[in-house]
């Protein structure tokens, strides 16, 4: 009987194509396991629904299900990031965050990952990547300023990989250097983790006044929802399903899933939604990215606790004879979902015109709760909107303890390198990929453009002054997987407070994070363990630092020839009070004095040392101390205020050793260092403990300085001076390093293009 | 002195340039939409750097045909000052207001970094300020900076010294014989690959840029007196 009255119901909501299962196929064949759907989801639906879903209703749910829609398996773990402060205009659940900054302005700023569609198609994986973010920033009504991103590809010995990594970057810059937005940093690091499986996150950050922030919602009954921007085709369907599988033998397959990316488009749709921003016309805006017109129109209709009415006809398509499943799937990029007041299509229609932008009113706001959908004349799919994006599944899994954390335990790695020379040991980590110069990626991206940036990449974070006001916005991705592969909770944390450091050392206050967790599949207890440490640690960092969360993105299921590293990537923006305070990494004057601040352990475990000499990672990774954190980088922000500081740059990869070569490449300056330690000079150089820096402050400041770091209880230590061409240092009176500037910069910026290029005869 | 900033679908120096205006010379300056034809009101245009109609088919190609470009046309022949820089030297190129033709970097990579220059002659309207033989730093951000022309017109541009800039020291883009900049015969139409309007301010990096659009003022001020 139940079953007789659940096939007159869905008669009802007709089948779209011949070609399509129908209901009772889709039901008895399971066919719902092929859009990745479980036997129980699809049991949810049918009683969402109250009978069969069709076909098209199933690739609906599919998508908006999904782990890249609906955060199924990380919703329970993300809940615990603190997503509050004072500041905070927007938290996550829109295209953006928005952070309060003064002034009446704020900043708005997201970062997502592209990993899969690189993993087949690199330019226009990585490059379609950066073009969603971008449309999340300016979605929000903010005009994006800058760009920034975090890869990590396997060994560059692969060409594979060099390809990957060459077509990336290539797509990266392609995308934001014609839509005009600077790329103004970022980080690389190669592992062999990666090695099938690279990691595309793009980072875009925008500012606007207060008043423009707009919201992704459908409201008021009858209102027309317009669809602006590229038509739509064959591209990208099922591409929030296939980023949340693992890639295998057959992802080459799902090229179809990749989208290919029209920059000059986007730049035309930002400056007409900037333009229609500016008139406030917009009731609602939304960006079609993951799961494309589904996704966008479905969570404007929830949000705005209202439905909505799709003609399918009307929708601009590139190709003939798509069905309803392929319109509202298609991942085609470079297209915006508006909804405004009834009566002022025109004034949009204005204003598309100008730029020369195609549009269509598509369907219209209703007040019954539905998500409906019609193609010629016949209804396709009836929905309750909120089953899609309130009622997702969520999974609550549990994490296990792996074997290698525990074994790791009683790993040293730092006893068996006694006999290593610290001067060849310097050269050789110079050279290891993760810490040589990626001047190699950064000349391809137009750092420039906007002429707003006053740290160009290569330093601790990158700067961007804001027109017409004094302040200014600093920028900085981090992530050390290594540190997280090794203990997640130490490694999320030490995410965390490494992109505050940087953002610090440029003189800013850090003011709130978007993160890009990258992980591996959550079904694997390991990973789900990983996932969960990682989350309490950067829940706990941000919580003492005073940075809340307010946007990121998951993507989950990273795995080809086994897991990848675990991945958390933070995105972290600070403000510069005033211009004055804009500080970089470089030494600049000779005679200025040289500072330690931080205290140095023998922590080598997950260091670039141990990479270099090992080929391997072992033991536990530094330790992060919050409350010594914070107390470093109030005193480095108060000196650099004071005006007492000339550079500042935080010890990170390759430890004091690194951080003190790369104070000096950017000028032809050096520096003669005496290091006092009980350690070995091995462990003193290129130990990555937490919470240190290095600053050189002018000679009449010195004392003042000095005095500051000791009455706020942060262990400082001035270990030489500024001077010409060589980079010499002692530990305890005996020679460990001397080298001529010149020479470790050649090895350093050698290194990339080196290995990018094997045959080369140069 | 009136600026003009002709503006064709992506365009994305255009604000930079007029930024560059209103803040060195003070003095008033409009972004002109590309089906603008009318340019008459203006003593000086600067084709602004980006990506014209994506570059699509060929740097330039498309943005020549635009109403505004038959406007700059008439206002290079009038005398008045036409500045093209990166893409805008492009779309001079292609309007054939400038002699020879761009070609994809040698390296095949798009570049952006600080160059140094060389001024190769002084006496033009745009470089008045520098000296003569002076090495200066400017930044680049091109795909298509790879200038090319054949020897003929290669030695009249030599004799005529209408070669206003050449790189020292590295070629980021393999131009004939390191060419970054060039004029037309009567020196009032520059076309050239580096971004003055990037270079200011001392916190851009290089503030050498800032000689060039002042250079500008001075030779005009010359010609009809300040106004």
């Amino acid at each position: 009987m139940v079953r007789l009255e659940e096939r007159m119901m869905a008669d009802r909501v007709d089948r779209a194509s011949e070609n399509e299962p129908g209901p009772e196929e889709i039901r008895d064949r399971e066919c719902f396991r092929e859009v990745g759907l479980t036997a129980e989801e699809y049991g949810s639906i049918r009683d969402h629904l109250g009978r069969l879903p069709n076909w098209t209703e199933l690739g609906i749910y599919s998508v908006m299900w999904s782990e890249h829609c609906s955060y199924k398996n990380s919703k329970p773990l993300l809940k615990r990031f603190p997503v509050e402060g004072p500041h905070v205009l927007q938290g996550p659940g829109e295209g953006a965050g928005a952070l309060d900054i003064g002034d009446g302005q704020a900043v708005v700023f997201k970062i997502e990952s592209h990993n899969h569609p690189t993993a087949v198609e690199p330019f226009q994986g990585a490059a379609t990547g950066v073009g969603g973010i971008i449309r999340d920033v300016f979605s929000m009504g903010a005009r994006p300023v800058a760009l920034l991103n975090s890869l990590r590809f396997g060994s560059l010995s692969n060409p594979r990989v060099r390809y990957l990594f060459e077509q990336a970057v290539a797509g990266i810059a392609h995308y934001g250097n014609v839509v005009g937005i600077p790329t103004v940093g970022g980080e690389v690091e190669f592992d062999a983790s990666y090695e099938g499986n690279p990691l595309v996150n793009a980072m875009c950050v925008g500012v606007l006044p207060h008043e423009d922030l707009q919201k992704g919602i459908a409201q008021g009954v009858g209102n027309p929802v317009i669809y602006v921007g590229s038509s739509t085709g064959r591209d990208g369907i099922h591409g929030a399903t296939f980023a949340s599988e693992e890639l295998g033998e057959d992802s080459e397959e799902k090229r179809p899933s990749v989208q290919a990316g029209d920059p000059f488009m986007e730049k035309l749709l930002l400056e007409a939604c900037m333009e229609l921003v500016k008139k406030k016309i917009l009731l609602g805006i939304q960006d079609m990215g993951a799961a494309g017109l589904t996704c966008s129109s479905a969570e404007m209709a929830a949000k705005g606790n209202t439905g909505m009415e799709l003609d399918l006809d009307r929708v601009p398509q590139r190709e003939t004879g798509m069905t309803p499943y392929e319109i509202l799937l298609s991942e085609s990029q470079e297209r915006m979902l508006l909804v405004v007041e009834d009566g002022r299509e025109g004034e949009v229609r204005e204003v598309l015109d100008k730029w020369g932008l195609q549009s269509a009113v598509i369907g219209r706001v209703t007040g019954d709760g539905r998500y409906r959908v019609r193609q010629k004349g016949r209804i396709v799919a009836d929905i309750p909107v909120k089953t899609l994006v309130d009622d997702a599944p969520v999974c609550y899994r549990k994490g296990e303890e792996p074997e290698y954390y525990r074994v790791n335990a009683d790993r040293h790695p730092e006893e068996k390198w006694k006999e290593c020379d610290p001067g060849e040991a310097l050269r050789q980590v110079l050279a290891s990929p993760n810490v040589a110069s990626k001047r190699w990626v950064y000349q391809q991206y137009d750092h420039m453009v906007r002429t707003s940036t006053a740290v160009r990449p290569g330093s601790d974070a990158a700067v961007i002054v804001l027109d017409g006001l004094d302040k200014a916005l600093a920028m900085s991705t981090d992530g050390n997987s290594r540190y997280v592969y090794l203990d997640p909770r130490q490694g999320g944390m030490a995410a965390v407070v490494e992109a505050a450091r940087n953002v610090v050392c440029s003189g800013a206050r850090p003011l709130g994070i978007t993160d890009c967790l990258n992980f591996g599949s959550p079904e694997k207890p390991e990973v789900f363990w990983q996932l969960e440490e990682a989350v309490n640690g950067m829940s706990e960092a941000c919580r003492h630092l005073g940075t809340p969360v307010v946007g990121g993105n998951v993507s989950l299921y990273n795995e080809s020839k086994g897991t990848i590293h675990p991945t958390p990537v933070v995105g972290m923006v600070g403000l510069v009070e005033s211009r004055r305070h804009i500080t970089t990494q470089e030494f600049k004057r000779e005679g200025d004095r040289i500072f330690l601040l931080g205290e140095t352990l023998p922590e080598l475990g997950g260091s670039e040392l141990q990479l270099v000499l090992d080929q391997k990672v072992s033991g536990r990774p530094p330790r992060v101390d919050l409350e010594k954190e914070s107390q470093l980088q109030r005193i480095i922000l108060t000196a650099i205020q004071k005006g007492w500081v000339s550079s500042a740059h935080d010890c990170s990869s390759g430890g004091l050793a690194v951080t003190l070569a790369e104070s000096a490449f950017g000028t032809h300056l050096g520096a003669k260092v005496h290091l006092r330690t009980k350690w070995d000079p091995l462990v003193m150089l290129f130990s990555e403990s937490q919470s240190r820096a290095v600053l050189s402050v002018s000679p009449e400041h010195a004392e003042a300085f000095a005095g500051l770091a000791e009455a706020e209880g942060v262990l400082c230590a001035e270990i030489g001076e500024v001077c010409r061409e060589y980079l010499t240092v002692e530990v305890n009176g005996q020679p460990a390093i001397d080298a001529r500037v010149k020479d470790l910069r050649a090895i350093w910026e050698g290194a990339i293009p080196c290995a990018m290029n094997p045959f080369s005869t140069n | 002195m009136r600026f003009a900033v002709p503006v064709f679908p992506g365009s994305n120096c255009d604000e930079d340039c007029a930024k560059a205006v209103r803040e060195i010379l003070d003095r008033p300056v409009d972004l002109v939409w590309y089906k603008n034809g009318n340019l008459d009101p203006y003593d000086a245009i600067l084709l602004p750097g980006g990506f014209s109609y994506g570059d699509y088919l060929r740097t330039g190609a498309l943005a020549r045909f635009s109403p505004v470009m038959d406007a700059v046309a008439e206002a290079a022949d009038r005398g008045k000052l036409v500045l093209g820089i990166c893409n805008g030297f492009q779309v001079l190129l292609e309007a054939g207001l400038l002699p020879g033709a761009m070609r994809v970097n040698d390296h095949l990579k798009f570049r952006c970094s600080i160059q140094t220059l060389r001024v190769e002659n002084n006496r033009l309207p745009f470089t008045g300020l520098y000296e003569e033989g002076e090495e200066i730093r400017l930044p680049i951000a091109h795909g298509e900076g790879n200038y090319y022309c054949d020897d003929g017109t290669l030695k009249g541009l030599e004799e005529r010294g209408q070669i206003a800039f050449r790189y020292a020291g590295e070629n980021p883009n393999g131009s004939v014989t390191g060419i970054a900049g060039i004029t037309n015969r009567e020196g009032n139409v520059l076309g050239l690959m580096p971004h003055p309007e990037r270079a200011i301010y001392g916190w851009m990096g290089t503030d050498d840029g800032a000689r060039l659009f002042r250079s500008m003022l001075r030779y005009w001020e010359g010609m009809h007196g300040a106004a």
